[in-house]
């Protein structure tokens, strides 16, 4: 609640004059009783047609005023409304934005869609909602029996009687929604996970027929989530008979009372009219009111849901850049050790070594040996377990993770694009960079035949460039690094689908850039040319140092570079 | 269009004729009992003169208001009861279709679209169709009762009042259908500036992490806000019109009002005195029962508004129901288990009708035969895939398996003996169990452990938190080799006549590779195979090379002749030698 507070703050004139508006209406339509009172008592009584005809004159005019404050109210509101969930929007965005990588896994992209969509719609149809009738209805309905108090202080104890017992009602119902309009929406949250999932996964699916299977457990989500939303139904259909209820039960006692008034000649019997007038108006109110509570307790829940995006940290990225030590080596390891949260055991362990500037630094290792969580370690998109990681000797975590993040080109595993042109995408790592920048880019990434298959660096991506082959999506993600002319180039085994032919000429070239290089690859043949190569298993360095070295000295290494030569000879 | 949606919406709620019929029926004592409420009020009042107090009469007529309250109470909540059930499960009802109908959908509209978008319409256009629905079912039955009800009393109670009610209310109608048409549209451009900022969201989330990398957070901010600022606008257009309509229909009622007042004063005058007059007391029940008239005009406006939201979102989701689906498969057999011979015969195929891609295309591998399919990468090798899988279907020519056109068979039947593992990975959010049993669900846990240990996946699933029953998915720490290797023992698991290995093997480590190969190897034993591959020793000893290039199939023939020939095959050959 305190975020949807401090993101209506810019409407907060707004949301005052919407009520207010809606205020000045509700007291047009409480003076028309007075006016008609007079017709009948001065008009009526005298036989004063033209009176009558002023009067109603009056009562059209009043209405037309009626209109105007009310359209002005309505405006008000719907900019309050509107801003506020665009400001959530925004807020909301930004916080996902900064999420960590560990929070991104955690969370998962179907959650945070959702929220950012059907969450925050909620919410806006709530503070529309509120601004033009929520807070109405109260003022009404306690300017409504305080009235009453000035006709009959025995009737206006009737009056106020109920409202605590209506209020009883509404709360409760309240009280009882909200908990499980939040599960709806994490069950909302569900069915658009298995919605998408089956987006992305349709070939898999077909292959594998499961067309079927996937549907039912499709349905039976989305059975899971009718169940809770007649749930709900269930409970907030009851508000309205109760109110009903309630309110024709004090409708009963009252003209009792008022009958009784009357008979002590206390009261007369135009005065338990009016009672029953106000008591009439509390009625027509309360059931707007309640009509609206469901929306309200929806947004509530919505809100919350949101308000846990915005309360949690995200990363901080910005800060002072310590000066660099240039005569420290770029990059140095030193008993590095790093464990994902929620893993049994550590992924990384007692990493140590030490890479100089220019460097090409090959790792090689099994599937599951740690390297590509060794150079995410890098652009800290994981902050290091244990140990010290240093760039030109200063601790990484001194260095903001936007300096780091600006110095380094990373291409990873998964060879994602974005929907745009060639040229959009290339321009990730360097808005500015000219066309021509963007051709030798791709040329440095073989990915020139890319850009003439699809009519220019102009030629169009699809999202998730899923109108290229995983091969040249591969190679433009390459180009995309280099586009940003980084101090250091990060290649998480995105060459696994390049040909021998094309790796080969991509080793060269990375290994002719001035750039400090980290080369994960499976390949002997792409690592082996490099100044430094880093073999793991399972977490642990089990050799270190060039080919020759290796060969000599790393008996993984050679089983490794033995299984592939013999593949390739 | 609108009347082709409504169309449909009525098809959906026709198996909820029964329920309908209750809410109907609900409403009908709901609106007696909220009508008899003030009547008996009314009365009880009369009761109370200052002459004197009619007891037994006072006493009646608030029994007659408890038995008014007795017959809403229950009534309302049961017609809120089925009100819901209703709205509900036709939107249940819609998810459902919404998402067979992806299945049915050929792959080129799910290839040409956003995941987030057409998530979007079967989840929340669904949500906010059955919403309006929901709000409106119950308030527009009752309205149009009251509305009923009350026009009998006002014409019991004096007929040329009641016209004068009668004649205004048109205006209430063509106000409200006025705003109504203005509201649709600004509600349709709504719901296409949400889609586009959702979408927009969706690829920006699904990617958070390359964002992160580039430090593109600010650039994504900043085309978000753009999009959110169109939607804010959008929206203030939508939010506003919608909410004009109930204030416009008050003051028609604020009309009504001055009328009904103005020509009762009249009559009350001019009937002072004649034998049956009209009462001010008749002119206050007049008044009342004139607000009771109004009030559902307004309901009902406000519903109208919420319908035309409701229908927005409707449209999009009857579109996605309307799209064209992959010709139905029904009436054709079953292909049954299959030797494995595959042909095509002057095969056409393109994505693009512009740009032609493959052109007469003859193939023909004997059962068996082991296929590669080599050339440099984005030379089309993943088209060649979508038409044996019949992912696509060819413009020319056919396809067949043993002999049957791939296109008089099923679908599915084709599909189960093909054995499928491509380089990009695909695994569902499931336990590593479910993902790996996918194509065999009746498999037992130690074919399953079998498949994994052959497929070398074993002894990473076991250091998993919770082994087999660890919850992985598509996002999450899984590497991309490790994601692989599942794939692979997924495969391993249903062992079909026919496999086709897309760079099945590219994210493993080589090692590992080589005793996956060695798996795979026993695996093709008699089999016939597609094989995506680099490694030289795979494509050399396959019976039959396909070489291709620029989406076409330039060369095929065995590893002998093709090097003997001397051409594009050779020339990648040799560079392999460079290694």
């Amino acid at each position: 609640m305190r975020h949807l507070m401090t993101c209506m703050k810019p409407y907060r004139t707004v949301s005052v004059l919407a009520p207010l508006f809606k205020l000045f209406e509700a007291a047009m339509e409480l003076t028309v009783p007075l006016v008609v009172g007079a017709i009948v008592d001065v008009g009526i009584a005298n036989g004063d047609r033209g009176y009558v005809v002023s009067a109603c004159l009056l009562l059209a005019a009043f209405g037309l005023a009626g209109l105007a404050f009310a359209l002005t109210a309505q405006f008000f509101a719907a900019k309050a409304a509107v801003g506020t969930s665009a400001e959530l929007r925004h807020r909301l965005f930004e916080k996902l934005l900064s999420f960590s990588y560990a929070q991104i896994d955690d969370m998962g992209t179907a959650s945070m869609v959702t929220r950012m969509t059907s969450d925050v719609n909620q919410v806006q149809n709530g503070v529309n909602m509120t601004l033009r009738i929520l807070l109405r209805s109260p003022i009404v309905v306690f300017g409504a029996a305080l009235m009453a108090f000035f006709v009959d202080p025995y009737g206006g104890l009737v009056i106020l009687g109920v409202i605590p017992l209506l209020m009883i009602v509404v709360f409760a119902v309240m009280a009882l929604t909200v908990p499980r309009n939040r599960a709806v929406q994490e069950k909302l949250d569900d069915v658009y996970l298995s919605a998408r999932e089956n987006l992305a996964g349709a070939r898999v699916i077909r292959a594998f027929r499961m067309e079927k299977k996937e549907e039912a457990e499709f349905e039976q989500k989305s059975k899971s989530l009718l169940g809770e939303q007649i749930g709900v139904g269930r409970i907030a259909a009851l508000t309205a008979p109760l109110t009903f209820a309630l309110v024709n039960l004090a409708v009963i006692v009252l003209i009792w009372v008022g009958a009784l008034r009357v008979e002590l000649g206390s009261l007369s019997q135009g005065d338990v009219l009016a009672l029953y007038n106000y008591l009439a108006l509390i009625l027509v109110e309360l059931i707007k009111f309640v009509n609206l509570i469901v929306t309200v307790s929806k947004s509530v829940s919505c809100m919350k849901r949101i308000g846990a995006v915005l309360d949690s940290e995200g990363e901080e990225r910005g800060g002072v850049c310590p000066e660099p030590d240039k005569t420290a080596p770029h990059i140095a390891f030193e008993d590095v050790s790093f464990t994902y949260p929620g893993a049994g055991a550590p992924a990384l362990e007692g990493i140590t070594f030490t890479v100089a500037a220019g460097e090409t630094v090959g790792i090689l290792g099994g599937t599951g040996s740690g390297k590509s969580t060794l150079v995410r370690l890098l652009p800290r998109f994981y902050e290091i377990g244990g140990g010290s990681l240093k760039v030109w000797g200063r601790e990484i975590s001194s260095i903001p993770k936007d300096a780091l993040r600006k110095s380094i080109g990373y291409v990873p595993q998964r060879a994602q694009l974005f929907a745009g042109t060639i040229a959009s995408n290339l321009r990730w790592g360097n808005e500015e960079a000219s066309d021509e920048a963007l051709l030798h880019a791709a040329e440095l990434a073989e990915a020139r035949d890319v850009v003439e298959a699809k009519g220019g660096i102009y030629g169009p991506v699809a999202q998730e460039g899923r109108n290229l082959s995983g091969g040249q999506r591969q190679r433009l993600t390459i180009a995309r690094a280099l586009v940003k002319d980084p101090d250091i180039l990060v290649l998480d085994d995105s060459s696994s689908a390049l040909d021998y032919r094309t790796d080969a000429r991509l080793g060269e070239t990375l290994k002719s850039l001035p750039q400090t290089v980290f080369l994960v690859s499976q390949r002997v043949s792409s690592v082996m040319r490099a100044d430094k190569i880093i073999v793991l298993d399972e977490g642990r360095i089990a050799g270190m140092g060039t080919h020759d070295e290796l060969m000599a000295g790393c008996e993984l290494y050679r089983r490794i570079y033995e299984s592939q030569t013999e593949e390739t000879a | 269009m609108k009347n082709m949606t409504l169309s449909s919406v009525f098809r959906y709620l026709k198996p909820y004729a029964l329920p309908i019929a209750l809410v109907l029926l609900c409403a009908l004592a709901v609106v007696a009992g909220q009508l008899l409420a003030p009547f008996f009020a009314g009365r009880a009042i009369d009761c109370i003169t200052a002459e004197g107090i009619d007891r037994a009469g006072l006493a009646a007529n608030l029994a007659g208001i408890g038995g008014a309250l007795l017959l809403v109470l229950p009534f309302q909540w049961a017609m809120g009861l089925f009100n819901n059930r209703i709205a509900y499960r036709v939107l249940c009802d819609l998810r459902r279709d919404a998402f067979q109908k992806l299945s049915r959908l050929p792959l080129r509209y799910v290839d040409g679209r956003a995941y987030g978008d057409v998530a979007n319409v079967i989840v929340t256009d669904a949500e906010q169709f059955s919403e309006g629905l929901l709000l409106g079912f119950t308030q527009f039955f009752t309205g149009i009762l009251t509305i009923v009800g009350v026009l009998g009393i006002m014409l019991a109670l004096r007929w040329e009042v009641a016209l004068v009610v009668f004649c205004i209310t048109p205006v209430s109608f063509f106000v409200a259908r006025s705003i109504s048409k203005r509201t649709y549209k600004s509600f349709r451009a709504q719901a296409e500036a949400r889609a586009e900022e959702a979408a927009y969201a969706d690829e920006m989330l699904a990617g958070l992490k390359v964002v992160k990398a580039f430090s593109r957070e600010e650039a994504a901010g900043r085309t978000f806000d753009e999009k959110n600022r169109a939607l804010e606008r959008a929206s203030l257009r939508a939010v506003f019109f919608s909410s004009t309509a109930n204030p416009a229909t008050r003051f028609v009622n604020a009309l009504v009002y001055a009328a009904v007042t103005l020509v009762g004063g009249f009559l009350v005058i001019s009937t002072a005195g004649m034998a049956a007059p009209f009462t001010v007391g008749s002119l206050g029940m007049f008044l009342s029962y004139a607000n009771q008239y109004t009030k559902p005009f307004n309901e009902i406006s406000e519903v109208v508004t919420e319908f035309q939201n409701a229908l927005a979102c409707a449209a999009r989701i009857f579109a996605l129901l309307a799209e064209e689906e992959e010709p139905s498969d029904a009436e054709y057999p079953d292909l049954g288990t299959v030797r494995g011979e595959v042909s095509a015969e002057h095969v056409a195929f393109s994505y693009d009708p512009a740009r032609p891609l493959i052109e007469d295309f003859d193939l023909s591998v004997k059962a068996g035969m082991r296929v590669a399919i080599v050339g440099p990468t984005g030379c089309g090798k993943t088209t060649l895939i979508n038409l044996l899988m019949r992912f696509y279907d060819v413009d020319a020519g056919t396809v067949s398996v043993d002999g049957h056109d791939i296109r008089t068979v099923t679908r599915a039947s084709l599909r189960r003996n093909y054995g499928m593992v491509l380089q990009e990975t695909w695994l569902k959010t499931g336990t590593v169990r479910e993902n790996l049993k996918m194509g065999r669900p009746d498999a037992s846990d130690e074919e399953m452990i079998e498949a994994a240990k052959a497929a070398k996946a074993h002894s990473f699933i076991r250091r998993l938190p919770k082994g087999y029953d660890t919850v992985i998915g598509d996002e999450g720490i899984l590497s991309a080799g490790q994601k692989q290797l599942l794939c692979i023992a997924r495969v391993m698991l249903c062992r079909p006549p026919m496999l086709i290995l897309d760079e099945a093997t590219s994210n493993i480590d080589t090692h590992t590779e080589r005793l996956v190969q060695q798996a795979f190897d026993t695996l093709m034993e008699g089999r016939t195979s597609f094989v995506v591959a680099h490694r030289l020793s795979t494509i050399v000893h396959s019976d039959l090379i396909l070489v291709m290039k620029d989406g076409k199939i330039v060369e095929q023939g065995t590893h002998g002749e093709l090097l003997e020939k001397g051409g594009f095959y050779a020339g990648l050959y040799r560079a392999g030698f460079a290694h």
